[in-house]
């Protein structure tokens, strides 16, 4: 692994700070894609700036029908928050159902989200649940924020400091995973909210996407025979060999049939 | 680039050490203290063999730096049961000696951490429990089922 300088900041600002005075700088959450990147030399940042001494990050709060995460939370604390378990009990499900146990301990919330892996699980969460990614400037409605592979729309020097999730009425997950990595071949969240019924797709594509025909179908009715006969194409879906896009593809009702089955 | 100063509580005892920033914790506790009880297996974070405990929770020392280990506990292998020849062990590892939770014992170390870490937060979990927890913890040898009723024996007394 290549050398670099370590900054450990106690502050947002102080994280910027040493974000903007850096040659190649990357932020250090919980390291748990980071670290393996950097291994690879994949990643070669000249200064680590780490989170972990930033109290401003951590916390989980409910208020006004929202549940508001901290981006240094981690996905076990999110596993086992009441308050999440209470208010959505789903977003609690698939915290506990990442990776693995020693992952789940280290990886969080801000760094999952701002890493935007295709097959990651919160990418599903945010986009199915509606939420907002506050950073140190802003507010970003998640269905903007993820824009591509490991593409977001973080600009260089911005900060994830926590995420907010509407209560939704009910809402369920279910996951087809890599029986490995536990990352998600295909995973699909489902949310009758307010605002309507969300359907957000992970690990399919390059990036977590909606499916417009089916929220539309179950907004009409929500149970999973609604679900049926409406097919997701595959063109822009991976094929790997994991699963080809056909597959991948079929998986997608599979799992949104699942996860509207789960909600009822 | 010029090595960082790093205290921790490592196996009971206040150890100060100058590391390098990208030292793995993995590589601090075998080649820096001599631990080798913490085993390095895929080095990808996906076996488990590097399992040990900080700040009171199992992660993988092949996928955290030393320095992030600034001040908190770090418990090995080693420092489990109180390190007396002849001595106890530790419930869990008593557990998997009873059960055979073990056969070429290279995951071993890993297990019983990790183990350790799941029954002190459900001192009584059930099998499903134990095989979900246990996923992040590869054993090539005993097809698991020794090592589940072991978990479970060893569970109550993990402290």
């Amino acid at each position: 692994m290549q050398p670099f300088q370590i900054h450990r900041p106690s502050s947002v600002a102080e994280a910027l700070a040493a974000l903007r005075g850096a040659g190649e700088g990357k932020l250090l959450a919980g390291g748990q894609s980071l670290i393996p990147v950097m291994k690879l030399d994949l990643a070669e940042p000249t200064d680590l700036v780490s989170l972990a001494g930033i109290d401003a990050l951590r916390g989980i709060r409910s208020e006004g029908g929202r549940v508001v995460i901290g981006a240094a939370v981690s996905h076990a604390e999110v596993e086992a928050s009441p308050d999440v378990a209470a208010a959505i009990p789903a977003l609690a499900r698939l915290a506990g159902a990442i990776g693995d146990a020693q992952v789940r301990n280290r990886g969080t919330l801000g760094g999952s989200v701002a890493h935007a892996d295709p097959a990651a699980d919160y990418p599903a969460a945010l986009v199915g649940l509606g939420a907002t990614v506050v950073t140190d400037r802003r507010e970003i409605g998640a269905d903007s924020f993820f824009t591509g592979l490991f593409e977001t729309a973080l600009v260089e020097d911005e900060i994830v400091t926590a995420v907010s999730f509407p209560v939704p009425e009910r809402a369920a997950y279910a996951k087809f995973p890599n029986p490995a990595s536990k990352f998600a071949i295909v995973g699909v969240m489902v949310a009758a909210t307010g605002q309507g019924v969300r359907v957000a797709v992970t690990g399919a594509g390059p990036s977590v996407f909606r499916v417009a025909e089916m929220e539309s179908a179950l907004a009409d009715g929500f149970r999973p025979e609604a679900l049926d006969g409406i097919a997701v194409s595959s063109d822009e879906l991976f094929g790997d060999g994991d699963a080809s896009a056909e597959y991948r593809a079929h998986l997608v009702g599979v799992m949104a049939r699942r996860a509207v089955a789960e909600c009822a | 680039m010029p090595t960082i100063a790093l205290t921790l509580t490592l196996n009971g005892k206040q150890v100060s050490a100058e590391v390098e920033p990208n030292t793995l914790l993995v590589d601090f506790l075998r080649e820096g203290r001599g631990l080798t009880g913490t085993h390095v297996g895929c080095d990808t974070s996906q076996c488990g063999a590097c399992v040990v405990l900080a700040g009171g929770r199992s992660v993988k020392s092949c996928t955290m730096f030393a320095f992030e280990t600034e001040g908190l506990e770090v418990v090995t292998i080693e420092g489990l049961a109180p390190a007396v020849v002849g001595g106890e062990l530790h419930p869990m590892q008593a557990a998997f000696r009873e059960h055979h939770g073990l056969q070429c014992g290279f995951c071993t170390p890993g297990m019983v951490l990790s183990a350790v870490d799941l029954v002190r937060r459900h001192p009584n979990p059930d099998e499903a429990q134990v095989r979900h927890w246990l996923e992040g913890n590869i054993c090539r040898c005993t097809g698991y089922h020794n090592i589940v009723k072991a978990v479970q024996a060893g569970g109550g007394g993990g402290s």
